[in-house]
C-alpha cells in the first residue's frame, strides 16, 4: 500500500538524518537555557566570555591615546550668588504686601541658616513601655487578618504571650 | 584713574604674575594672571625663609578654590577677564575661598540659579517665550508654576511680568526658567502683580542693594508703603500707594548709583519733611 506523498517523505528524511547524525543547531538555540544545563562550568564560561566579546566589539570607541586628566583645584562658577550673601530679591515695607514680608523673613532666615533649637518633647510613655505594648499588638493585630491555616502559629503559650512565627514550607524547585 | 593707570604700567614693565592675595581689592585688568597663595612660595623673592620645612615637599595640601565671575583658570592660575576690583571670600566650610572680579555692565548675560524679572513675549503651546535681557528668549514651561497640571493652567498672558529662576543657562543653549523651586514651591515666585513700574539698572546697582548691609534699602523703607521686586538682570520693579510715591522711589533708586552718602541722606531727609 501506498504511504501516499507524506509517508514518502518521512521515510526520505529519516533515511537522511541517520545518514548526517549531527543536525546543525544555530548559535541561539545553543544560547538558551535548557541547553546549556548539560555543559560544564567551564564551557558555559566560554561562552559568557565569546558574548561579551562580540558586544563588546560592537560598541564604539575613540581610537585615542589615553589622556591623562589633570586633576584641577580651582572650580568656575559664573553665578554671583556663591560670592556675595545676596538678600532675597521680593522686599515690602511698612506692610505694603503681607505674603512678601513672610516670605522675606523666611528666605532671609534661611540663608543665614538660623539654626532652630530642637526643643526635646517630654515623652508621656517611656520607651520600654512602649516597645512592650507595640510587641503584643503586632501579634494582635496579626492574628485578625491571619488566613486559617497561619492562625495555628499565632497559638498562645502558657503564659499567654504568642509564640514565634514558624517558617512556612515554602515550594522548592527541583534541583537540575 | 592715577592709581589704574599706574598698576597698568607695572604690569606691563613687569609681565609677572602676582599673588592674588597682595591684589586683593585692587583694579585688576584682562589678561593678568594671579597666582594662588599656595604658588607663592617659589616665586616670591622672600618665600623660601618664610615657610616652615614639610615631611613631604612634593605633594601640598591642595584647597579646592573657586574663581566666580571675571575671572577664568588658566592651568594653575587664575586669569582676569574682566576689569574691575578682585575680590575675596573666606568659606565658612570646606576648602579654599571665592575670588571674583568685581566689575560694573549693564548686559546681562543669563546664569543658572539667579532670580530674575521678565516680560512674556509670547506664548506657544506650552511654552512662554519669556524676555530676560539676554541674547535670547527663555523658554518658561506652563508646568512650572505652583499648582499647575495640565488641566489647570496658569493665569498668564502676553506682556505679564514673571519673578523666576534660571535653571539652564549657558552659552550653548536656550535658557530656561521656571517659577518654582526644586520642592516644587512658589517661593514668591512666579507672575509679579498688577500696576507698579519696571525700569532699568546696571548689574552692579542690584548687587550692591542687594547686599545684606545696605542702608539704602533701610531708609527707603521708612518713608512709606511699598513693594519692590530685584531681578539680577538689572530689572526692578516698584510699587507704591500712588503713582508719585512710585515715580519718588524710581528716581531715588535710579539716582542712588552716582550719589554719595551725604548727598542721599540730605535728599532722605528732605523727602521725610514733605
Amino acid at each position: 500500500m501506498r504511504g501516499g506523498p507524506s509517508g514518502g517523505a518521512r521515510r526520505r528524511a529519516g533515511l537522511s538524518m541517520a545518514a548526517e547524525h549531527k543536525t546543525k543547531l544555530s548559535k541561539n538555540l545553543l544560547r538558551m537555557k535548557f541547553m546549556q544545563r548539560g555543559l560544564d562550568s567551564e564551557t558555559k564560561k566560554q561562552l559568557e566570555e565569546e558574548e561579551k566579546k562580540i558586544i563588546s566589539e560592537e560598541h564604539w570607541y575613540l581610537d585615542l591615546p589615553e589622556l591623562k586628566e589633570k586633576e584641577s583645584f580651582i572650580i568656575e562658577e559664573q553665578s554671583f550668588l556663591l560670592c556675595e550673601d545676596l538678600l532675597y530679591g521680593r522686599m515690602s515695607f511698612r506692610g505694603f504686601n503681607p505674603e512678601v514680608e513672610k516670605l522675606m523673613l523666611q528666605m532671609n532666615a534661611k540663608n543665614k541658616e538660623e539654626v532652630v533649637e530642637d526643643e526635646t518633647v517630654e515623652l508621656d510613655v517611656s520607651d520600654e513601655e512602649m516597645a512592650r505594648r507595640y510587641e503584643t499588638l503586632v501579634g494582635t493585630i496579626g492574628k485578625k487578618f491571619a488566613k486559617k491555616r497561619d492562625r495555628a502559629n499565632y497559638e498562645e503559650d502558657e503564659n499567654g504571650d504568642i509564640k514565634p512565627v514558624k517558617a512556612k514550607k515554602m515550594f522548592l524547585k527541583p534541583q537540575d | 584713574m592715577a592709581e589704574a593707570a599706574g598698576v597698568a604700567a607695572e604690569f606691563f614693565a613687569s609681565n609677572r604674575a602676582r599673588a592674588a592675595r597682595a591684589v586683593l581689592d585692587q583694579v585688576v585688568l584682562p589678561g593678568e594672571e594671579l597666582l594662588l597663595p599656595e604658588q607663592e612660595d617659589g616665586e616670591g623673592p622672600g618665600g623660601a625663609g618664610e615657610r616652615p620645612l614639610r615631611l613631604n615637599a612634593g605633594a601640598r595640601s591642595r584647597v579646592r578654590v573657586v574663581c566666580g565671575p571675571g575671572l577664568r583658570r588658566c592651568g594653575d592660575r587664575l586669569l582676569v577677564t574682566k576689569c574691575g576690583r578682585l575680590r575675596h571670600r573666606e568659606p565658612g566650610g570646606g576648602g579654599g575661598g571665592v575670588y571674583w572680579v568685581d566689575s560694573q555692565q549693564k548686559r546681562y548675560v543669563p546664569v543658572k540659579g539667579d532670580h530674575v524679572i521678565g516680560i512674556v513675549t509670547a506664548k506657544s503651546g506650552d511654552i512662554f517665550k519669556v524676555d530676560v535681557g539676554g541674547s535670547e528668549p527663555a523658554s518658561l514651561s506652563y508646568l512650572a508654576f505652583e499648582g499647575a497640571t495640565k488641566r489647570n493652567r496658569p493665569n498668564v498672558q502676553v506682556g505679564d511680568l514673571i519673578y523666576g529662576q534660571f535653571v539652564v543657562a549657558n552659552k550653548d543653549m536656550e535658557p530656561e526658567m521656571v517659577c518654582i523651586d526644586s520642592c516644587g514651591r512658589a517661593n514668591g515666585m512666579g507672575v509679579i502683580g498688577q500696576d507698579g513700574l519696571l525700569f532699568k539698572v546696571t548689574l552692579g546697582l542690584i548687587r550692591k542693594l542687594l547686599a545684606p548691609d545696605c542702608e539704602i534699602l533701610q531708609e527707603v523703607g521708612k518713608l512709606y508703603p511699598l513693594e519692590i521686586v530685584f531681578g539680577m538682570n538689572g530689572r526692578i520693579w516698584v510699587k507704591a500707594k500712588t503713582i508719585q510715591q512710585t515715580l519718588i522711589l524710581a528716581n531715588i533708586l535710579e539716582a542712588c548709583e552716582h550719589m554719595t552718602a551725604d548727598q542721599r541722606k540730605q535728599i532722605f531727609s528732605r523727602l521725610a519733611e514733605s
